[in-house]
């Protein structure tokens, strides 16, 4: 593994309100290059949303996003894209309409580091083989099952080679095998020195994966720290039992 | 490059050289048919580049047509200005239209889309009417050259041919990818680094600057122009119904629709002219009841059907 660098992206006093809902409260934190950030909390928290805000799917109400010291927040979505930040969404979004090839060529296209034609059809291509598709190449999108539409779109976010993904519980809905396939897939990108904010609730992928956890109740941050730091502290347990 | 948009292509270069040679071997009633069904085509294959991948269903046609109608003829009656010059500016001024008009509507939801263009259209038809009738005084705007039937015919098909081919080579681009993503998932585009607002406004821009030429190049048909003439909602729909009848998922879906709904049109036009309301809104709920994917999606259905 690569060891953590610089800090690639920061975020301070971001906050998001829906009408009256705080959603996101005044969350302050920094993702260093190469280094696997999970964002945790439980149900309702604000994950989704931080990351959204963190894409551009839509502006935060305060607070600001930097990442290599220019700023992020209040550009649109596309061009945070172009930018090098990609994403995958908590409920998977493939494009049906179009060959898994195409999928992964559209990630590439128009993103961060682009490629188009011949080329970028044969990066696809390496990057469909890399995976696990491979062998469905030819398949319909729609024919696919769950984890090979998680994994698409894992392609189609990698294809812009970004330099910061989010992962928004790409793990969820996968049985155990399937689980340790993913788990095993996200911890290559990791050892490749990819920087990455993995929203999860599946505890041992946290542990197993990330560098350090930033934990949200309510919208705001609880608590920061390595995964056995942050998962034995007792507000953070009291959070997610009074949640259940 | 597939082997088949090499196909697509070629076939489409064979039926314009055929199509050439109809004003040879007919006149009178069916050439003026022909322009007709030829003028339809260009429109509605101007107006699927735009409405085909993005599903925005716009009644602006009427509005664009009417610029160029109108401006070609205010040009030579008013101003002395040669048919070809006012043939060379009337469409751009259509184009910054869809520009304004992109900008100000394309980031709001298709339906309010559809009403908007279709106010706009009205308002500049009332707009032109006022302003002719109050400031002009109502003489009539004169289109006089020597073009024949023929001749019209001609530049018809070949604004024709030139949206084919702009839209063939869309369809290879990155802007026509970035409109197919547009097509499956929208916020998707975005995240992947789409300008989605700027893909879908260029569309429509080239679609207006079309559309428009056509308006400029049938104007010496009519030859006295007035706006309820050019700016006609009736146009706007018909375009819509032949666009949708011969399907918009494929760039040759509307010229399948036009032919066949031109002669529709035409009987209904000469054996119910007081109803042709009526009828133009029966044949849009039938087509959308119907055959919601026109024609294209009939062949491509019976040939899943004929291939499982
Ligand atoms: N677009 C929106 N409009 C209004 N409220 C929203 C919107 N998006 C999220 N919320 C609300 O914001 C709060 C935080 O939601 P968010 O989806 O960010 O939680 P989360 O931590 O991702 O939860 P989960 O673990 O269930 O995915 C919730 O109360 C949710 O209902
Ligand atoms: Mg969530």
């Amino acid at each position: 593994m690569t060891k953590p660098g610089r800090t690639l992206l920061k975020v301070q006093g971001l906050t998001k309100r829906f009408g009256g809902l705080v959603a996101v409260n005044n969350m302050t934190f920094d993702v260093h290059e190469h280094e696997v950030l999970g964002l945790i909390g439980p149900n309702g928290s604000g994950k989704t949303t931080t990351m959204n805000l963190i894409s551009g799917a839509f502006p935060p109400s305060d607070g600001s996003i930097t990442m290599n010291g220019q700023r992020l927040s209040g550009l649109a979505a596309h061009q945070i894209a172009r930018r090098g930040v990609s994403r995958t969404f908590q409920l998977v979004r493939v494009l049906p309409g179009l060959s898994l090839v195409d999928n992964v060529v559209a990630g590439a296209a128009f993103g961060y580091r682009k490629r188009w034609g011949a080329e970028a059809e044969q990066f696809a291509r390496g990057l469909l083989e890399r995976i696990g598709l491979g062998d469905h190449m030819h398949l319909p999108v729609g024919s696919l099952t769950y984890i090979d539409q998680k994994r698409l779109e894992l392609a189609r976010a990698l294809a812009g080679e970004p330099e910061v993904l989010l992962l928004d519980e790409w793990l969820a809905g996968l049985n155990p095998t399937e689980l340790q396939e993913g788990i095993d897939l996200i911890a290559e990108l990791r050892r490749e020195g990819r920087t990455i904010i993995l929203v999860e609730h599946v505890m041992d992928a946290i542990r197993s994966l990330c560098d350090r956890c930033v934990v949200m109740n309510s919208g705001a941050k609880i608590a920061e720290g390595t995964p056995r730091d942050v998962l034995s502290d007792p507000e953070v347990i009291r959070a997610y039992l009074g949640d259940e | 490059m597939t082997g088949s948009g090499w196909k697509e292509i070629g076939l489409a270069a064979g039926l314009v050289i055929l199509a050439a040679f109809v004003p040879l071997v007919t006149d009178g009633y069916w050439l003026s048919i022909a322009v007709t069904a030829m003028m339809y085509i260009a429109l509605a294959t101007a107006w699927t580049l735009f409405s085909g991948p993005t599903h925005y269903i716009s009644l602006a046609t009427g509005a664009f047509f009417g610029i160029g109608g109108y401006l070609v003829a205010t040009g030579m009656s008013d101003y002395d200005i040669s048919f070809w010059v006012m043939a060379a500016v009337a469409p751009f001024v259509a184009v910054v239209l869809a520009a304004i008009v992109g900008a100000a509507t394309l980031r709001l939801s298709g339906i309010y889309f559809v009403i908007f263009t279709l106010g706009l259209a009205e308002m500049i038809r009332g707009l032109v009417s006022w302003v002719q009738n109050n400031f002009l005084g109502s003489r009539g705007l004169y289109v006089l050259t020597d073009f024949t039937e023929a001749h019209i015919y001609w530049m018809l098909l070949i604004i024709a041919a030139v949206v084919y081919l702009i839209g063939w080579l869309i369809e290879r681009s990155r802007l026509g990818f970035a409109m197919k993503i547009i097509g499956n998932d929208e916020g998707v585009a975005k995240h992947l680094g789409i300008n989605t607002a700027a893909a879908k406004v260029a569309l429509f821009m080239i679609t207006g600057y079309f559309t428009a030429l056509v308006g400029v190049v049938i104007a010496p048909r009519y030859s006295y122009i007035e706006p309820n003439l050019v700016f006609s909602p009736e146009l706007s729909f018909l375009v819509v119904i032949m666009a949708l009848l011969g399907g918009t998922q494929r760039l040759w879906g509307p010229i399948v629709g036009v032919i066949p709904f031109t002669l529709i049109w035409e009987t209904i036009s000469v054996s119910f002219p007081n109803a042709t309301t009526f009828y133009l809104g029966l044949s849009f709920l039938l087509i959308v009841y119907f055959i919601p994917n026109g024609f294209v999606g009939l062949v491509e259905k019976l040939a899943r059907r004929r291939q499982g």
